[in-house]
């Protein structure tokens, strides 16, 4: 068997019934021992009141780590653990599982963190030892107190909801109802299909984007196990994990979605014979009607009536030809937002990305010069079902004859985005094989580094030199329409330093392509909100641990797929809208979630009726007995934040894990012995 | 509670921290290895809403010459407005230990989203330099009061304090 390193057992065990308290300090290799003086601290911990034993192992979390605490439990030896190791929000569930295996509570357990709180951010060791004590000893001195409690549990309703239609969420619906399960998925837009569905083909394969992406999103629409919600988005959460009531807005698109059959009679029909109206989904290169459909696999197939454009709505005056034109009398002009409610277990968000705005840019002159398009553009020009029906045609006509993609823009910035995002590297390799091959162009790609990690991306680089495109290694400084020489008239003129050759360099193109970089959704921080979620300082959403819990979330039973956790391609988002859908399958097929042990409860005979905490209780969570004068916590409902606790003015409100008594002991830990 | 004349005076800050922004931005501060001040010493609460005013006169009459509490930023609280109640707490705390002679600088609250590692190290070096320019609190030396306790100690302390 193992031998723990360093046991000592100094103290005598005290009397049956009281609390004999196990610590044990990790060393965590280096990161903590390389910092404090763990012999120190587990001689400190020994004489600490209570303690039986103390120990310290290499690695706590390690199966043999945790056997000792196991050990321990089982032999009587001690009956509550303290392990001072990393943050209770890495490890806390595996000790008070170890502890629950030595046939106990599992929340007879504290941590005390002395990596992320002591060795990882203290400079000098004496202070970093002084100050582990500290914190052992306050997790020591509140254990004591800690009261026995059972986990609690709570079944876990078996539909899903997934909000966002892109690849990621699309990919995640038909993994779970392929699987039995009953999915909600929610689209703000009228038609599923995201970015994806607006790109022609996917690096590094050149397989085409609809090809791949269609049949996935009539797949959606067919199944049985898919309630498919367009021009729909939440408007509120209530509930837990298991357990959430979400609020789903239906917005008017003035056609009925079960009789319309996509035939676009209506389009042709409409008053306005001419499309002006720039097309979102084209962003704006191409034409639509006041009426119209995204693209022609828009799914679902239903039209959409716009009414800020729709001369019926703006006058009141149409002859409405549209609706005489439709053989299934889908019109409905008196659609109103309609609002349902549905109950689900868990929550997928699949929200996505939006691409960096280049007019922040004015140096490389979008929105100025009407020949420096954006590759989402770009994306729609080469796009055989675009505006321009796949050709490569200037805005003022014309097809380029040299061609220059911008990397990095809005990336890698200290002035706008300081992350890389990912994509863009492989996507502008990708455009120029594209431009190149429809106009014959010769293409300069101006990066700052090529960054072509991932299966056959590289290959793809190489791939691309070998077909002549130009690289030209430096970070653009302009691009201007003043001519400097005879060739550079009437043309733009990108102004890049070629720091390879170590020289500027002036080169005159018909076309600047500028590859704008991923960002959070505008809407990100209100989405955050809504599902309780956190984000970054950069906006995107926070998973629970960035290498092992990559799309769960901080709430309980809400997961992450795709850009909306971070910069992503294709390949990786579908990777984690398998990993999500697979995380919500182990839930829902487990029927049961454990809940938080830290309720709030009140102690009736201290209750003196005042309602204080009735009323601030965020959750309802608390109702009033008024024959009785006393209040109760409905502890299925409550939270566990306290705030009811913390302005009970007789102390009746406790909380389960953190009692004012605990708390209080944990004070006086942490300051009386060190 | 010893103090040894020849060492500087180094100031012990309790921190309240809520487990969702603050917490997890002081363990951002640690991954990202941010070395701070090591005078603070954290307690993890679910909400900064939890902390009850007497946590914070606790730890000042136990030792603390400073107390810092840490929630989420208004509009983010995990719990909808549990950061609310703290500040109106702290707002009135504030008033009652300015009665008390004690400085404003002694009590602090901050916002500190889970992103914000960097204001973690901030605040808790900030924090340290001015408790250190003020000096100990020196509430610990006040006999406590206990129902079994000193009483003539305390008796005696409040002669000297309304003399």
């Amino acid at each position: 068997m193992l031998e723990p390193e360093g046991g000592l057992t100094s103290q005598p065990i005290s009397t049956n019934g009281g609390p004999r308290i196990g610590v044990y300090v990790c060393h965590c290799g280096l990161n903590i021992a390389g910092k404090v003086d763990i012999q120190a601290v587990v001689e400190f911990a020994s004489t600490l009141p209570n303690v039986a034993v103390a120990r310290d192992y290499k690695f706590m979390c390690s199966d043999p780590g945790q056997e000792l605490i196991e050990r321990d439990l089982r032999d009587g030896l001690v009956n509550r653990v303290v392990v001072a190791s990393c943050s209770p929000l890495m490890h806390e569930a595996t000790f008070r599982k170890a502890t629950a295996k030595g046939g106990t509570s599992p929340f007879y357990f504290q941590m005390a963190s002395i990596r992320e709180h002591v060795s990882w951010v203290t400079v000098d060791n004496d202070d970093a030892t002084a100050k582990a004590k500290a914190l052992v000893a306050g997790a020591v001195r509140r254990v004591a107190l800690h009261e026995y409690l059972e986990p609690r549990q709570a079944s876990v309703r078996p539909d899903v909801m997934i909000v966002g239609g892109g690849i990621a969420g699309i990919h995640a619906a038909l993994t779970m109802a392929d699987a039995g399960k009953h999915v909600y998925l929610v689209e703000r837009e009228s038609t599923i299909g995201g970015h994806m569905a607006k790109f022609d083909k996917t690096f590094p394969t050149l397989d085409c984007a609809a090809c791949i992406l269609t049949p996935k999103m009539s797949a959606v629409r067919a199944h049985p196990n898919i309630t498919l919600w367009t021009y729909a988005d939440v408007v509120s959460v209530e509930g837990f994990t298991g357990d959430f009531t979400v609020r789903v807005r239906h917005r008017p698109r003035y056609v009925r979605e079960d009789l319309c059959t996509g035939c676009l009679a209506c389009i042709d029909a409409c008053v306005h014979k001419q499309a002006k109206i720039p097309a979102e989904f084209d962003e704006g290169l191409g034409k639509r009607k006041p009426i119209y459909i995204p693209f022609p696999q828009a799914t679902p197939p239903v039209v959409v009536v716009d009414p800020e454009a729709c001369i019926w709505f703006k006058t009141g005056k149409c002859p409405r030809p549209c609706i005489e034109a439709c053989e299934r009398d889908a019109f409905d002009f008196e659609q109103t937002e309609t609002f349902e409610e549905v109950k689900v277990g868990a929550i997928i968000l699949a929200t996505g990305f939006k691409t960096f705005d280049a007019a922040k840019m004015p140096e490389y002159g979008y929105g100025v010069y009407p020949n420096v398009y954006t590759s989402l553009e770009v994306e729609r020009l080469l796009n055989a079902a675009g505006p321009t029906s796949g050709e490569v045609v200037l805005r003022g006509g014309g097809k380029p004859k040299v061609v220059g993609i911008i990397h990095c823009v809005g990336s890698r910035d200290a002035k706008h985005n300081l992350w890389c995002s990912k994509v863009c590297c492989m996507y502008s390799l990708k455009l120029a094989h594209m431009v190149k091959e429809r106009t014959g162009a010769e293409v300069y790609n101006f990066y700052i580094d090529m960054r072509t990690p991932g299966k056959g991306y590289e290959e793809f680089y190489d791939k691309i030199l070998k077909e002549g495109v130009h690289m030209v290694r430096g970070r653009v400084a302009g691009v201007t329409d003043e001519a400097a020489s005879l060739e550079e008239e009437g043309r733009l003129v990108i102004r890049a330093e070629d720091t390879l050759i170590g020289s500027v360099r002036r080169i005159p193109v018909d076309m600047v392509i500028l590859a704008v970089g991923v960002e959070p959704q505008p809407d990100a921080q209100d989405v955050r909100r809504l599902f309780n979620i956190s984000c970054g300082g950069e906006g995107f959403f926070t998973e629970r641990h960035p290498k092992l819990a990559p799309v769960s979330t901080f709430t309980d039973g809400v997961f992450l797929a795709g850009a909306c956790q971070g910069p992503k391609d294709i390949p990786e988002t579908v990777a984690q809208a398998g990993a999500a859908a697979a995380e919500v399958l182990a839930m829902v097929d487990r029927g049961a979630v454990v809940l938080e042990a830290s309720t709030a409860f009140i102690d009736d005979a201290a209750c003196s009726g005042c309602k204080t905490c009735v009323g601030l209780c965020p959750f309802g969570a608390i109702g009033f007995d008024d024959e009785r004068k006393k209040a109760s916590v409905n502890e299925v409902v409550c939270k566990g934040c306290g705030i009811c606790v913390g302005a009970c003015p007789s102390g009746a409100a406790q909380q389960h894990l953190f009692t004012d008594a605990e708390i209080f002991s944990e004070i006086e830990g942490v300051l009386e012995y060190v | 509670m010893s103090e040894d004349a020849s060492k500087p005076f180094e100031p012990k800050i309790v921190a309240f921290f809520c487990n969702w922004c603050t917490y997890t931005a002081a363990d951002l501060a640690g991954i990202s290895r941010m070395q701070y001040a090591p005078n603070v010493r954290a307690i993890r609460l679910m909400c900064s809403g939890r902390v009850d005013p007497q946590f914070v006169l606790a730890a000042l009459s136990e030792g603390a010459d400073g107390v810092l509490i840490g929630g989420c930023h208004p509009g983010d609280c995990h719990y909808q407005e549990g950061n609310h109640n703290a500040r109106r707490r702290f707002e009135l705390l504030r008033l009652m230990l300015r009665d008390m002679g004690i400085e404003d600088e002694r009590l602090r609250l901050e916002w500190i989203s889970a992103s914000e590692g960097d204001k973690v190290q901030k605040v808790c070096n900030e924090m340290t330099e001015q408790i250190r320019a003020l000096g100990p609190l020196r509430l610990a030396t006040v006999p406590r009061w206990s129902a079994d306790g000193d009483h003539d100690r305390a008796a005696e302390l409040v002669k000297q304090v309304t003399s």
